[in-house]
């Protein structure tokens, strides 16, 4: 099997952030319209997930957290059948069962979605022996914010991936909040990935803001482990452009700091930079926002019309 | 029959499902330094020691378990469980259900408690009754050394996560363990002493004091029915009000604190389903809703003794016939 994944063309990767983008403000709408339960959006951070996912394998896992839809999307989720799970219908990916804030598709490797902020870093390690013992040269790539890197499992997760020599891409998608605290009142360093040196282990920091800075990081880190047999802590700079949940009105947050990060939008940046370059024309950037258009309105219509649950859902799959 | 110790019955177990199942791997806290024959026979990939972090190695344990592997963590003392509460609660027991069945978590959490080596509370906390109450886990507190290997067996090859609680009294008093692949079913009572005129239910070390006690009422002239859950969760219903119809006086009898612990789920449920046959109102008997102390007069006397269990049998057969006198 190869040991790099092709590398995406940036048009790709606007319209996968164009993707989530869009599905993450339709779901925000339609919870608004009180057509869903509110959630957690990725809104902000799509370059991140982008990037990441595009750097695996099929073979690869992922595990993910309550900000999960762009890992979702961008490994290749149905919009419908994720829009289903978060309105609880018998059609989600998890049969309505977890709603927005569990989401996993066996599927498509992302696997064991845990809210329990740092709860992914703890299933990470043994997806990764699975793996190892199993004879695969497969990787794990874990997905968790600055809050999770700031629980104690953090560190346990770390340091065993460390000792057993497990194959995890810790991602570290550090976006300034922690639920309704600003990173800066929970840690006295500026990077999370300098915390790498303490476990023996390699680390970067990236501009999570750009997909293709993104993915080059991940697609070098993801060849180490494979390499060096050894996890990798990759941060991606990046911002929450939302709320924690919705809704949230980010009363708290400093205007000047969103301002600042808005400007940086992951995909104003991207489109921008390919319209004025000419890698994309103007027919082409309206053909992706059609195409987006046309997927969701597809999606949201799906989820709308699907069934509820039946009853005898309450008390199925508690055992094995 | 030949007689070894449950720490050497677990020994057997693991090494006799390691053998029968290449995806059985066992790690924890001094587990490889322990059991070096394991090690010696399969290697260390699959008998591995972990740093003293409880949380990671019961995450590792389901996450392993939710893709392939059937580990067997040990996590040393029950009060530790507190820091593994997370990844066996949250995750092992919610994440099958919450992925809408898309994972299975076939992992067995070992861990030391009860009455016996003076180490106080926070090495000695019989804790099985939290884990009874989480969804999607099940629960084995065994008393005699045959138990600990055939329920650690079933124990490893089930499909959910599964505690195993192993009472510190009992680990190293050799008792009789039959050659060979013996299963006990998950969920199913043993009848320890046959008995008419009243049922004591207990599992772990209590087992044996309900035992001298019925002794001590036979010569009475009362026939004690011991029953022996041996699981906690699920527990064996059907035999306890069978044995319940039959004598119509329940003791319940456990180690752990009293408030809302195992036995008053068994009371509450004998009260619903058998009430018609009650002749005595239930009794239980518990540890103090106190921590356990160190000292040994203190940490004998937390747990239900023979003398305290006879007297409750005893009053409770009184009390019938007092009221058929009345």
């Amino acid at each position: 099997m190869s040991t790099s994944s092709a590398v995406p063309s940036p048009a790709t990767f606007l319209e996968q952030m164009t993707l989530i983008r869009s599905f993450e403000e339709r779901s925000a709408a339609s919870f608004a319209a009180g057509r869903s339960p509110g959630t957690c959006t990725c809104v902000g951070q799509e370059a991140s997930a982008v990037g990441v996912v595009a750097a695996l394998r099929p073979d690869d896992l992922i595990l993910t957290n309550h900000r999960s839809a762009g890992h979702l999307l961008a490994r290749g989720a149905d919009p419908g059948r994720l829009m289903a799970e978060i309105m609880g219908r018998a059609t989600g990916y998890c049969g309505g069962k977890s709603g927005t804030l569990h989401v996993s598709a066996k599927e498509l490797g992302v696997i064991l979605t845990s809210t329990i902020v740092g709860g992914e870093l703890s299933l990470a390690p043994g997806v990764a022996l699975s793996l190892s013992m199993s004879g695969s040269d497969a990787v794990v790539a874990c997905f968790f914010g600055d809050g999770a890197a700031c629980e104690g499992i953090f560190h346990e997760a770390l340091n065993l991936a460390a000792v057993w020599k497990l194959p995890v891409l810790f991602v570290c998608e550090n976006n300034e909040w922690q639920a309704f605290v600003h990173r800066r009142e929970t840690m006295l360093t500026e990077n999370i990935a300098s915390r790498a040196a303490g476990y023996g282990i390699e680390g970067r920091t990236v501009d999570g803001n750009d997909a293709e800075a993104v993915f080059a990081a991940a697609a070098e880190a993801v060849g180490r482990i494979r390499e060096t047999k050894m996890p990798f802590l990759l941060e991606t700079k990046t911002y929450r452009l939302r709320g924690h949940f919705e809704p949230d009105d980010q009363g708290y947050v400093d205007k000047d700091e969103l301002a600042s990060w808005k400007a940086r939008d992951p995909i104003a940046t991207l489109r921008a930079r390919l319209v004025e370059s000419g890698a994309l024309s103007a027919a082409e950037a309206a053909a992706i926002d059609r195409r987006v258009a046309d997927r969701l309105d597809t999606a949201f219509a799906f989820a709308a019309e699907s069934p509820w649950p039946s009853l005898d859902q309450l008390t199925t799959h508690v055992y094995a | 029959m030949r007689t070894i110790t449950p720490y050497d019955a677990i020994g057997e177990a693991l090494a006799e499902e390691m053998r029968r199942d290449a995806t059985v791997l066992a790690f924890g806290e001094g587990i490889a330094t322990k059991r070096h024959d394991l090690v010696a026979e399969f290697g260390a990939a699959r008998v591995r020691n972990t740093p003293l972090a409880e949380g990671i190695i019961a995450g590792t344990a389901a996450g392993a378990a939710a893709t392939g592997l059937r580990p067997v963590v040990d996590l040393l003392f029950a009060p530790f469980l507190t820091f593994s509460m997370e990844e066996i609660v949250n995750s092992a027991g919610k994440l099958r259900f919450l992925s809408g069945g898309q994972f299975s978590f076939p992992m067995v959490a070992m861990a030391m408690t009860g009455a016996g080596w003076g180490v106080g509370a926070q090495h000695n906390h019989n804790v099985e009754a939290w884990f009874v109450h989480s969804p999607g886990l099940k629960v084995v507190m065994p008393s005699t050394a045959a138990d600990f290997k055939s329920l650690m067996k079933a124990s490893i090859r089930d499909d959910n996560p599964v505690l195993f609680f192993l009472d510190v009294a009992l680990l190293h008093t050799p008792g009789e363990v039959p050659e060979g692949d013996h299963i006990v079913p998950l969920g199913k009572a043993a009848i320890r002493r046959p008995g008419t005129d009243v049922t004591l239910v207990s599992y772990a070390k209590t087992v044996h004091s309900c035992s001298a006690a019925a002794e001590t009422l036979a010569a009475e002239g009362i026939s004690a029915e011991v029953v022996d859950l041996r699981s906690l969760k699920p527990w064996d219903e059907e035999a306890v009000l069978a044995s319940v119809r039959k004598t119509g006086r329940l003791v319940v009898v456990h180690e752990a604190s009293r408030t809302c612990g195992v036995g008053a789920e068994i009371a509450a449920t004998v009260a619903e389903k058998a009430f018609d046959s009650l002749r005595a109102p239930i009794v239980r008997l518990a540890g103090p809703d106190a921590p356990a102390a160190a000292s040994w007069v203190l940490e004998q006397a937390f747990v239900p003794q023979a003398d305290a269990i006879a007297v409750a049998a005893r009053s409770a057969v009184a009390r019938t016939l007092a009221l058929a006198t009345a």
